[in-house]
């Protein structure tokens, strides 16, 4: 990205073309660009599928807010006892059939 | 013609334009990257959609829905509590709480931390510091989370480093001496990065940003990807992503190559194809800003240089799109109506997968 101040850079970046993060799905469809070199629309079309959603609902917070809790991966306002962090990535690289090291590595830790 | 059309120049200054002024300005902009790389220029149709992006009356523009694409960054959760020299806030939060801010109130795709200096080679020393920080934040996170770095090769020469300095070998003609440092330079450098990569990998890093490469020109690119080739082969699943220091590689060895490619000289889409050759997974090119020229001259100029890197690239390409970079205006708290200009222009003109 680049640097400039908190709120007229990244936020501004993120405001008017980013897919929102754990807000939506777009920490989802970053997975796919790291772990399988996957350009935007094969990425989404990848995660839509495994979701079971449109693309065009990947950033939809009124479906995605649901999907994410009801596939345990994380949400964005606080739940006590919803999978957080390392919890939530496991259960997204399952999702996603990727590998994520610092899951690979705490499941090393599990001895599982 | 009545100057109806607010802007910017490249330094952030408002200024208002016609619309013929802007329809002139990008003209110029997209000849003077197409010129400059011996790349196509933006078709008809693209100049209109830039032009109707900038006559937009709103301060702030955006993607429809459907249309968006990742962010990935170089540490920006840093500028939460870093101070004005970073762009930073200064606010008295430490790097775990800024970053769980930038993940769960500014909603990033994905996340990275990175060291105050951000030089690989300030890292080394303190790497067990840094594996720290990294492994207690990824426990938390859950969006991707980068470790990133600059590989500046400039600070191995002295007096900041132990290699003689080319800038006081080339004008006393000492050129095989000069070219000599860089190569010796340039392998220390590759040694430092695998290092420093290898070590976050180890506590489970989920991507590198080799950030700003190519800094100190076609040695230092050389060095970035040959470690990116090396790291590869051993850790398999760390993401890594090139971001560029600026649109041309600048010839300061002349001689290096990489997959039989002369570095020196580079434009983005040539960029792209040697990053994807040594096995990185997103490439950032980096446009430069010309603070004299208006932002419609600087982003059509931009989105000429990216809409050709991405169309030749078989990986995400995300452009850097900080102060002074691909159209953003060279201030520190960048305009935001040209910043989602830029982002608007970048994403659906330029095609990139990311910013």
């Amino acid at each position: 990205m680049g640097t400039g101040d908190i709120f007229g850079m990244p936020t501004a970046h993120i405001m008017a073309s980013a897919m929102g993060g754990i807000r939506t799905a777009g920490d989802l469809v970053a997975w796919m660009q790291m772990s399988r070199r996957m350009k935007i629309n094969e990425a989404k079309a990848y995660v839509a599928e495994k979701l079971g959603i449109d693309v065009i609902d990947l950033t939809n917070e009124e479906v995605m807010r649901q999907v994410r809790e009801d596939l345990d991966i994380g949400i964005i306002t606080s739940v006590a006892g919803s999978a957080k962090g390392i919890a939530a990535k496991w259960n997204i690289a399952e999702l996603l059939d990727i590998q994520i090291n610092s899951v690979n590595l705490f499941k090393e830790k599990l001895r599982l | 013609m009545e100057k109806n059309i607010y802007t910017r120049m490249g330094d952030g200054e408002r200024v208002a334009m016609s619309p013929e002024e802007i329809r002139e300005d990008l003209l110029a902009g997209t000849n003077d990257a197409a010129d400059r790389a011996n790349i196509p220029v933006l078709t008809p149709d693209d100049l209109e959609h830039l032009f109707d992006i900038f006559a937009e009356p709103s301060k702030v523009v955006s993607v429809r829905p459907g249309e968006e694409v990742i962010v990935t960054d170089d540490a920006v959760a840093t500028l939460f509590y870093l101070d004005q020299e970073n762009c930073g806030q200064g606010l008295p939060l430490s790097r775990v709480q800024s970053i769980l801010a930038y993940e769960r109130a500014c909603c990033a795709d994905t996340l990275s931390t990175g060291h105050v200096d951000y030089t690989f080679k300030q890292v080394k020393p303190i790497v067990n510091f840094e594996k720290q920080e990294y492994y207690n934040t990824s426990l938390m996170t859950t969006a991707p989370f980068f470790y990133g770095s600059q590989p500046n090769m400039g600070s191995y020469f002295r007096p900041d480093g132990p290699y003689p300095n080319p800038a006081d070998l080339f004008p006393v003609g000492k050129i095989r001496e000069a070219l000599d440092a860089q190569e010796e330079a340039a392998a220390q450098l590759t040694r430092d990065l695998v290092y420093v990569s290898k070590q976050m990998y180890e506590v489970g890093c989920e991507g590198i940003n080799f950030d700003t490469a190519a800094s100190a020109g076609d040695a230092d690119f050389f060095a970035t990807l040959t470690a990116v080739s090396e790291l590869k082969k051993k850790t398999r699943h760390m993401a890594i992503e090139v971001g560029m220091s600026s649109e041309f590689v600048m010839g300061m060895h002349g001689e290096m190559t990489f997959d039989g490619k002369l570095l020196a000289g580079m434009y983005p889409h040539q960029q792209v194809k040697v990053v994807e050759a040594a096995g990185a997974d997103i490439f950032g090119p980096a446009i430069n800003v010309s603070v004299g020229e208006s932002t419609p001259w600087n982003l059509a100029r931009a989105v000429t240089f990216v809409k050709e890197c991405v169309a030749v690239a078989n990986i995400p390409v995300h452009p850097n799109v900080g102060m002074g970079v691909c159209g953003v205006p060279m201030f520190e708290v960048p305009p935001i109506d040209a910043v989602t200009r830029t982002s608007k222009a970048l994403v659906l003109i330029g095609k990139a997968d990311g910013l």
